[in-house]
């Protein structure tokens, strides 16, 4: 069959744009233009009689001092400071526990479950549709001081009298997060691992390596990918948590970046501007991860191709 | 050969067994298979007993008191259908998932069209700006928002319509991942087909290409009602007074001041509606899979994919 110039007959070019364009259109109003009002709010002034922030739309008139302040709180180790530690120390600790608790899940269900994989596949993905909130809800109940874990432990001899697990405890915090965040790691690894090819490792076995070599020097190599973007996958979100410290200890003690950021924006009219400039923090954050996940992807699959 | 035939011996001794395992803990995978289920156990049965607990005769969150329907109907005044905050809430939700469902999914229907065969810088560009909300954090998406709604768009008020406004512009880029998904599994071929048979462009989307979406697109629908559902951090940035509280902002609120099995029971329904849409969800993959006769996977594999 001969080919034709300028592909198929009958198409019009200008039909794929005019399909997009309600949703780019959708987009650049409710993504874009709320994106900038966060930098309009930040970087604008604070109204003197009504004390509401005044946001300046013209970056020309832009003013960095809510930032500034922000910046100061931070860095000079104050209310601010603390709770940027703080909120750094519980990241890290959720996600080292999420991978150290995920790999082998993962692990087993993608090449080791045999005839339960499918079972245990939908068993991992039902927390993705319970709502958040009512996983956080199901402990509450259980941690109460008249739950069912006091009970256990105190049964169990573990405990002489029940605890309050929900008074400000930085242990609740992190593993409310790990019970949270868990699945979403799962899941990017799990891909990962099931999608090595089983023949690699057999001839790794066959070259004379044995099975925890070969899962070390094969298995674990061709996961990194996976083990990197459940990471950051989970690292996104656990930045600007702010519902599970509440819920879970409700505390000044346990307080993360979200928490300032909801109290600024939700519970005062004039922090408006240091609310947005926090916000804007919290994304230079969010953006250096992604940057540096973007940059290690994309150096492994030039490594693949070399 | 595989690892399990390696170890495959008849009967070792604890000793040999023992050396076996520190020379090789990754043959046996039954500490793994142990691991994996207490992992499935902790992460399912917190959710099961608060479930359980919403059927409670008594008041109590942890002393099981019998099975009634009290906290869902039968209380004159806690139940989720006779306490006013309850009842808005779930009403509310319901509302707010219906019409975002309704809305998002054409929306990213056409959307998903559009970037899949559109070509250029502007189509990149687009294509990129479309990704940006699945990887940006709630808080941010909800800051940004409230912010926009406060001092921009003052014209429209907190409260249900900046909700739904906000609902669709997550929910949109996720039927794009959904609909480009089948778009690639199916292909030019047969809209290419039809237009050498003498279709034009949109006949052949329409007549064609539509059709053979259509399982995938109401697949959609049942995810943005889900998606929406289970939204907690932009509704409550959007939200203004009672009536605009959703089931996940009315959780937030109140599971510490005044937590009651009426709170487990409007939980519970949440759960149950969301499940039953990510059931026919999965059913409706299913059949665009089949009718597709692809390659060998399930309908979960397709949602497990469809996740990032």
């Amino acid at each position: 069959m001969p080919k034709r110039e300028g592909g198929v007959v009958g198409e019009h070019r200008s039909l794929w744009p005019a399909l997009a364009a309600p949703g780019v259109a959708w987009l650049v109003l409710f993504f874009l233009a709320p994106f900038y009002a966060i930098f309009a709010v930040a970087m604008g002034t604070i109204d003197p009689i009504f004390l509401q922030p005044q946001p300046e739309w013209n970056p020309y008139f832009w003013d960095p001092s809510a930032f500034r302040d922000v910046f100061r709180e931070i860095f000079t180790g104050g209310a601010l400071g603390d709770t940027f530690v703080r909120t750094i120390a519980y990241v890290g600790a959720a996600s080292t526990l999420c991978i150290l608790i995920g790999y082998p899940v993962a692990y087993y269900v993608a090449r080791r479950a045999g005839r339960w994989k499918g079972l245990l596949l939908l068993l991992m993905l039902a927390p993705f549709w319970i709502n958040y909130l009512m996983r956080m809800l199901a402990w509450v109940n259980l941690l109460d001081v008249d739950g069912q874990l006091n009970r256990l432990l105190v049964a169990l001899g573990l405990l002489p009298e029940p605890r309050d697990w929900l008074a400000g405890h930085h242990e609740t915090v992190i593993l409310g997060l790990v019970y949270g965040y868990l699945p979403w790691f799962i899941l990017p690894l799990y891909a990962a691992l099931d999608r090595i090819d089983q023949n690699v490792l057999e001839a790794a076995r066959d070259l004379g390596a044995s099975p925890f070599k070969a899962f070390l020097r094969v298995t674990l190599p061709l996961s990194r990918q996976g083990i990197l973007a459940g990471t950051v996958l989970i690292m996104l979100p656990m930045f600007g948590d702010y519902y599970t410290p509440n819920l879970l200890s409700g505390s000044p003690r346990t307080r993360m970046i979200g928490n300032w950021i909801d109290f600024f924006v939700n519970s005062t009219v004039s922090a408006g501007g240091q609310g947005a400039a926090l916000t804007i923090v919290l994304m230079l954050f969010v953006a250096l991860l992604m940057v540096y996940y973007l940059v290690s992807v994309a150096r492994a699959t030039r490594e693949a191709k070399a | 050969m595989s690892a399990e035939a390696v170890v495959a011996r008849p009967r070792p001794g604890i000793l040999t067994r023992l050396r076996g395992w520190l020379a090789n803990p990754w043959a046996q995978p039954r500490a793994l298979a142990v691991f994996t289920w207490l992992y499935i156990a902790w992460s399912l049965i917190p959710v099961a007993i608060a479930v359980q607990f919403s059927f409670n005769a008594g008041r109590s969150r942890s002393t099981w008191q019998g099975f009634s329907l009290r906290w869902y109907i039968s209380d004159p005044d806690l139940s989720v259908l006779h306490d006013p905050s309850l009842r808005m809430s779930l009403i509310q939700s319901l509302r707010l998932a219906g019409l975002t469902m309704l809305v998002a999914t054409p929306i990213g229907v056409a959307l998903a069209l559009g970037l899949a065969r559109w070509r250029g810088r502007a189509a990149q560009a687009a294509n990129f700006l479309m990704l940006f909300p699945l990887v940006t954090p709630e808080i941010v998406m909800g800051v940004s928002l409230f912010l926009v709604f406060t001092y921009l768009y003052d014209f429209i008020p907190l409260g249900t319509w900046a909700q739904f406004l906000g609902h669709v512009t997550f929910s949109i880029s996720f039927v794009v991942v959904i609909i480009r998904g089948r778009l690639f599994a199916i292909g030019r071929d047969y809209e290419e087909a039809a237009m050498d048979l003498g279709a034009s462009q949109v006949e052949a989307l329409r007549r064609v290409l539509l059709p053979m979406l259509a399982p995938a697109i109401f697949a959609s629908f049942m995810i943005v009602f889900a998606l929406s559902i289970d939204d907690f951090v932009i509704s409550q940035f959007l939200a203004t007074g009672a009536e605009t509280i959703t089931i996940p902002v009315r959780l937030y609120s109140t599971a510490r001041l005044a937590p009651s099995p009426a709170l487990n029971a409007l939980a519970s329904l949440m759960l149950f509606a969301t499940l039953l849409a990510i059931t026919m969800a999965g059913l409706f993959l299913r059949i665009a899979r089949r009718r597709q006769a692809a390659r060998g996977g399930s309908a979960v594999q397709d949602l497990a994919r469809l996740e990032f």
